[in-house]
């Protein structure tokens, strides 16, 4: 009972000490710049929660965070590190795209669950590249994710200026935008907000991933080729393999939020150059999910709620403390940084526990046998 | 068409710009390479490239004093430099998470400042070209090597300054040891974490002043995310130059002028869409970490953090 609530406190303090700690420290931020730390966390509150809209929205926010978080569970898990979910996100978004845009009479059933499909195959393709890289050529996966996210924005540019272009635009110059999809190809609403069907199907697919991770023999090499590969490779697993199937499936998780972001809320895409334009740094902000949800898919769901409301909620702020929300990214990256810096404290408790235990048992076994002397 | 990209002063034009280009990834590179060395990864230089632009910048801006805006970027890159081995060093964080809450900060955080501060498309006159006496006069090469501002001269003469700390000093060895093997270096009464904080914090400083080269002396502006991932670019090309200083400062080369040979393609007006020439750099990045990967080995105890046993 007593290990039990010390494993309890292990798991939940660092995450919640992150929140409190960046919280502060955005407090602090906020008096700084001449505003009201407590009015500016109450419009905070009040934007992200203060209607039945500004909920929906929050969950829609949430929505592509938790995909992307998803699959870094996946790849973390897995013993590589995937920053390439901007990219991923775009792949997806740009084939799911390019599906609706090229059957636009098809029935709407169809074409949604194609869609899906084919933007977690684009993501996964655009996060197998890097895996298939470590795997054979030992590239740092870091860097490739990283060039693969710059490469898809190009990309995304070159198809939204040409192929993909809205063709019917007047005038000279046209914006590099294509046409809207559908109507009968919208994820169906679930109430009369913006809430669509697309977070449902994320909570869903946690589950699954849970289950895919702690449950399945194929989830279980891919945890163990994370905790230790040479181990691993020992047993007879195939690291490399693996390697390549947890960026992948990684990756997949954020090609499928790209297209549930084009098919549930914006129903066309268009580009400002930057990646962030599309994905509003989802990508990024997936690992963050990740990270305080413990790299486990169903922490990961509280923990982009969480952050889909600071992101909603920053509107409200911006508008009643004049402080951007550009405040919030900045706070993102304390949640990581506590996050991680954490770490330490939990593994000396756990040292410290086992010291102790080991500790115990070896008095026990000193201990004079009662009769013994006699 | 393609003729025109032959003429010399289309050439000399190339030049000129990949080797201003080549500054801010030299800076933010070599500090990287002195950290990786040893056995520190930094990944949040994208962030503090970012704070050090835009503080840089805002001095500049404030009081038009463009060596107090350097100074600016020092202080606020070594102060993040200092902070990020607090965390990977002391806290032991997992520095390939770390580093990524270090960017987001950056990113937020000087976004947030010029928001709030200036909000406007303010320029500002950096630091002029100051052409080499005599040397400038030279035809040709003193138009691509000594007519530059002075970040530009500081960043190439970085290098050997590097190269010559790295291998021909007792810190460089003290480096080398802790990023190779940390307990023999501990044995030997090597301060590791003296050494890391040391390397990390000169990376800061390094890559504060790779942010302000681009804000108060390639461009003159600060915007959102200015740097726009340079700072992950730099970290591949640590890498990719084998962590020597003078393999960075050909992948440094390289990356610069293909990209300036991009941009003149598109001024020169060469039909190919911009998107494919701005995508190239990065495929190139990409084969050749493939080309280098396993030609050199990295230090052995990059990314490991160091606790004394018992």
């Amino acid at each position: 009972m007593h290990e039990r609530l010390d494993t309890l406190i292990d798991v939940l303090l660092p995450p919640i000490a992150a929140i409190v700690g960046a919280l502060l420290v955005g407090a602090i931020m906020l008096v700084l710049l001449g505003a009201n730390p407590i009015a500016g966390y109450v419009a905070l509150f009040q934007g992200a929660f203060g209607s039945t809209n500004s909920i929906a929205d929050t969950a829609v926010k949430a929505t592509p965070l938790l995909l992307v978080g998803i699959g870094i569970c996946i790849s973390f898990r897995g013993g590589v590190i995937n920053i390439g979910g901007e990219g991923q996100m775009i792949l997806g978004a740009l084939a799911a795209t390019a599906l609706g845009l090229a059957m636009p009479t098809a029935p709407g059933w169809l074409i949604i669950t194609l869609a899906l499909l084919i933007g977690f195959a684009a993501g996964g393709l655009w996060g197998g590249i890097p895996g298939y890289l470590k795997a054979r050529y030992n590239v740092n996966e870091i860097l490739s994710t990283i060039m693969m996210n710059a490469i898809a924005v190009q990309l995304m540019n070159l198809l939204l200026r040409g192929p993909m272009i809205d063709t019917t635009q007047k005038g000279a110059a046209r914006i590099p935008q294509t046409s809207r999809l559908a109507d009968a190809f919208d994820l169906p609403r679930l109430i009369p907000t913006r809430l669509h069907l697309g977070t449902l199907l994320a909570i869903i697919l946690a589950f699954v991933v849970y289950f895919f991770l702690w449950r399945t023999t194929v989830g279980y090499r891919i945890r163990a080729v994370g905790l230790n590969p040479h181990a691993s490779r020992y047993s007879g697993i195939n690291v490399s393999r693996n390697i390549v199937l947890s960026l992948l499936l990684s990756g997949a998780f954020a090609g499928l939020a790209g297209a549930v972001q084009v098919y549930g809320v914006n129903h066309f895409m268009i580009t400002d150059g930057t990646a962030a334009g599309f994905t509003g740094s989802a990508g990024f902000n997936g690992i963050v999910a990740a990270l305080f949800g413990l790299l486990h898919p169903i922490g990961t769901i509280p923990a982009s709620f969480f952050l889909g409301a600071l992101l909603v909620g920053a509107n409200k702020l911006q508008r009643v403390t004049q402080v951007p929300g550009a405040l919030l990214t900045a706070l993102n990256g304390l949640v990581v940084i506590f996050v991680v810096s954490s770490e330490i404290w939990r593994r000396r408790r756990a040292r410290a526990r086992a010291i102790k235990k080991v500790e115990l048992e070896s008095t026990q076994q000193e201990a004079p046998v009662p009769g013994a002397a006699d | 068409m393609l003729s025109d990209l032959f003429s010399a002063s289309v050439i000399i034009g190339i030049l000129v710009s990949g080797i201003r280009l080549a500054t801010p990834y030299l800076y933010a590179a070599i500090g990287e390479t002195f950290g990786q060395r040893s056995g520190m990864l930094n990944l949040g230089v994208d962030g503090i490239m970012l704070m050090g632009a835009f503080s840089g910048f805002y001095v500049v801006f404030l009081t038009g004093n463009y060596w107090l805006g350097l100074l600016a970027a020092i202080i606020v890159g070594g102060i993040m430099g200092l902070v990020t081995a607090f965390i990977n060093v002391t806290l032991q964080a997992q520095q390939g998470i770390s580093g990524i809450g270090v960017f987001l900060f950056g990113l937020g955080m000087s976004d947030l400042l010029f928001q709030k501060l200036v909000n406007d498309v303010e320029t500002v006159s950096g630091f002029p070209n100051a052409p080499i006496p005599l040397l400038s006069n030279i035809p040709v090469i003193g138009e691509i090597f000594f007519n530059q501002n002075v970040l530009v001269y500081g960043a190439y003469l970085l290098v050997p300054l590097a190269w010559f700390i790295l291998n021909k000093t007792t810190l460089g060895l003290k480096i080398n040891s802790v990023g190779e093997n940390p307990a023999a270096a501990d044995t030997l009464g090597v301060s590791v974490t003296g050494i890391r904080y040391l390397t990390v914090t000169v990376g800061g400083i390094l890559a504060g002043i790779a942010g302000a080269s681009l804000s108060i002396a390639l461009l003159g502006v600060f915007q959102q995310n200015l740097t726009n991932g340079m700072g992950f670019i730099a970290i591949a090309l640590v890498y990719f130059g084998g962590w020597r200083p003078l393999g960075v400062l050909a992948g440094s080369l390289i990356f610069s002028m293909v990209n300036s040979l991009q941009i003149w393609v598109q001024v020169i007006g060469i039909p190919i869409p911009s998107d494919v020439a701005v995508m190239l750099p990065y495929i190139l990045t990409i084969l050749v970490l493939i080309l280098s990967a396993g030609r050199f080995r990295q230090p052995s105890a990059l990314t490991k953090p160091y606790e004394r046993a018992g």
